[in-house]
């Protein structure tokens, strides 16, 4: 095993790292400002991917289809938030559960009806094709190298969004006591639709993004959902650099994991074991935090 | 005295229904009223956790898989008989769940969703590590015999199960009416306020966590002797969603909910895939409008619908 390979792999997981982050950015703002578990969150991922794709093949420009795709994310999921979800903030976790199960389930459908059961496959833009040398005689994927770029960039841009404005002010303040900041004034189901908005957003430029990389079809957000609330879990709701934090952390112990596993287990038993690594990594934390009871307040 | 009265008889003419399934059916319905049972009873234990503790497991397919896992273990070890599978994978599945539930418990609400629904897919991961069951695609396992009766014969395995549903149902019945259920819902009724009466909540929570995924496991180990067939997909998230869906379904908090709501997931599973493909979207819509449709939650719906005064 060489310095370069495992620097290589190193830079793979930040990759990682960024688009989990524009995943879990989103989630953690809605559950910590609406209260709300999203497990359609997926859905806007899978989306942003399916309408850069379809965009892609229809204007011929991956970066118009990528800016494309995130509007018509940010409409589905504004669109969503005002005529479904806006009902479940105030219900209890089991109901948004459920509802969110069922919207899971009929969008994956969905994606098949509108879009076919074949995977769809869309091309690194030329511009971005080919890999460029780092180190002496070692080269890296540009595209790799650009979305990991554009992911931390984003990345900056929501925590200066959260920490810096008069709008992320209101945000962290509806996440600490949602009926104050309404009580003073703040209409609440705007800032509640913008939250919600630009999460699908985020969620639908990770996506978008990812859409090269991978085959992009039904289900794709499920996995990378999951993964997310693992990163939930371990970074806590309080704030975005803990977000970023656990984000960073999860992408690379994944991929490292896929990276040396396989090398000490095999190829068959190795890549299973590493899939699993970010789950132990959930339980140590859990192991190590203290204990949290039941909120007084019922709801 | 006349509401009593009145939900005694749809209970006895539920079971009655049942008990003669395989007297009326044809063997593809017989079969599909054992899977629904099956469900049914892997559904039992997540009903105790949700109806009554208050703990929305989203992770309850884990402890099915590894029921079904335990089951096949033993039956390519040569052990086939459903009176040594069964009960080792129901004490399998529950130790596994004391495990995830001492876990998974040390945080509530929201949280509490999302960690059991990741271990769920570590464990998913785990089984398609391996390799020996055949990794992602599975492996075969013998239909097994009990004292002897082959249980290849349809009507023979309906009756198996059936009597285990109904001494799971049993169970869960005299689990919830005991000083520990009692508890256990005045944990979920107010948690701090049975912590000042002196019960250690945490430890009420995690045994009802148990016996719930040893209950997932008996399912679970059913499960692979009618399919003869166990793969990761026992351990699949969606599995674990759709659990939750026949413990709402069926009426949450109502000890023959479970099977009641698998039996009507399993129906409408079979009619809308008769008519589209696409029948996901379909249920996915319904799932949805049903949450929506009830202003309070389905939990006061549920309980109005069955005659619950506690609600």
């Amino acid at each position: 095993m060489t310095v370069e390979l495992f620097l290589e792999q190193l830079v793979n997981g930040i990759q990682l790292g960024t688009m989990l982050f524009l995943m879990s950015a989103g989630l953690t703002l809605t559950f910590g400002v609406m209260n709300f578990l999203n497990l359609a969150h997926g859905s806007f991922y899978m989306l942003g991917a399916f309408f850069a794709a379809i965009m892609a093949a229809w204007t011929g420009n991956f970066l118009f289809a990528v800016i494309l795709a995130i509007i018509c994310t940010l409409l589905v999921g504004g669109l969503l938030d005002l005529v479904i979800l806006r009902r479940l903030y105030s219900r209890s976790h089991l109901d948004q559960v459920l509802a969110t199960f069922g919207l899971l389930l009929a969008f994956n459908d969905l994606v098949i009806l509108v879009w076919g059961r074949e995977p769809l496959f869309v091309a690194i833009p030329p511009l971005l094709s080919g890999a460029i040398e780092i180190l002496p005689g070692n080269s890296y994927p540009l595209y790799r190298l650009v979305i990991t770029a554009a992911g931390l960039m984003t990345a900056l841009l929501i925590w200066l969004l959260i920490a810096r404005t008069r709008l992320g002010m209101l945000i962290r303040a509806g996440a600490s006591n949602r009926e104050m900041v309404s009580a003073l004034g703040v209409n609440i189901a705007i800032l509640f639709s913008v939250v919600f908005g630009l999460g699908a957003a985020a969620a639908g430029f990770a996506g978008a993004m990812i859409g090269p990389l991978v085959a992009v079809q039904t289900g794709m957000g499920d996995e990378i959902l999951i993964i997310a609330f693992v990163v939930v879990v371990v970074g806590g709701i309080s704030s975005v650099q803990g977000t970023l934090a656990a984000s960073l952390a999860i992408g690379i112990v994944d991929t490292m994991g896929r990276f040396l596993l396989p090398k000490v287990f095999g190829f068959t038993v190795g890549p299973a074991l590493a899939s699993m690594a970010i789950y132990v990594l959930m339980a140590v934390v859990l192991l190590t935090r203290p204990r949290v009871s039941a909120p007084a307040r019922a709801h | 005295m006349t509401r009593s009265l009145a939900s005694k008889t749809a209970v006895g003419l539920f079971l009655l229904a049942l008990a003669i399934v395989p007297l009326i059916g044809n063997s593809y319905q017989t079969r599909l009223a054992t899977v629904a049972l099956v469900y049914g009873i892997g559904a039992i234990g997540l009903n105790l956790l949700v109806g009554y503790g208050g703990m929305i497991s989203f992770g309850h397919a884990a402890f099915f898989g590894i029921g079904g896992y335990t089951a096949a273990m033993l039956g390519l070890a040569g052990l086939s008989s459903v009176v040594v599978t069964v009960p080792c994978a129901l004490f399998a599945s529950g130790i596994a769940a004391l495990g995830i539930g001492a876990l998974s418990l040390r945080m509530t609400g929201a949280y509490f969703i999302m960690i059991t629904l990741a271990f769920a897919q570590m464990l998913f991961y785990g089984s398609v590590a391996i390799t020996k069951f055949g990794g992602d695609e599975g492996v075969a396992t013998p239909r097994g015999h009990l004292l002897g009766l082959d249980l290849h014969n349809g009507t023979a395995f309906y009756y198996l199960v059936f009597a285990v549903a109904l001494s799971t149902v049993y169970l869960s019945h005299r689990i919830v009416a005991s000083r520990f259920g009692r508890v256990l819902r005045a944990i979920n009724d107010n948690e701090h306020r049975a912590i000042s009466f002196g019960y250690n909540a945490y430890v009420y929570k995690l045994v009802a966590f148990a016996i719930a995924g040893g209950i997932a496991g008996l399912g679970g180990s059913l499960m692979a002797h009618l399919n003869e067939y166990v793969a990761p997909s026992l351990f699949h998230w969606v599995l674990s969603g759709e659990f939750l869906v026949l413990v709402i379904l069926g009426g949450m908090g109502t000890v023959l909910g479970p099977l009641l709501g698998a039996i009507l997931f399993v129906l409408l599973q079979e009619i809308l895939s008769a008519y589209t493909t696409y029948w996901m979207l379909i249920l996915g819509l319904i799932l949805l409008t049903i949450v929506m449709s009830s202003s309070k939650g389905v939990i006061l719906l549920l309980k109005r619908a069955t005659g619950d005064s506690r609600a």
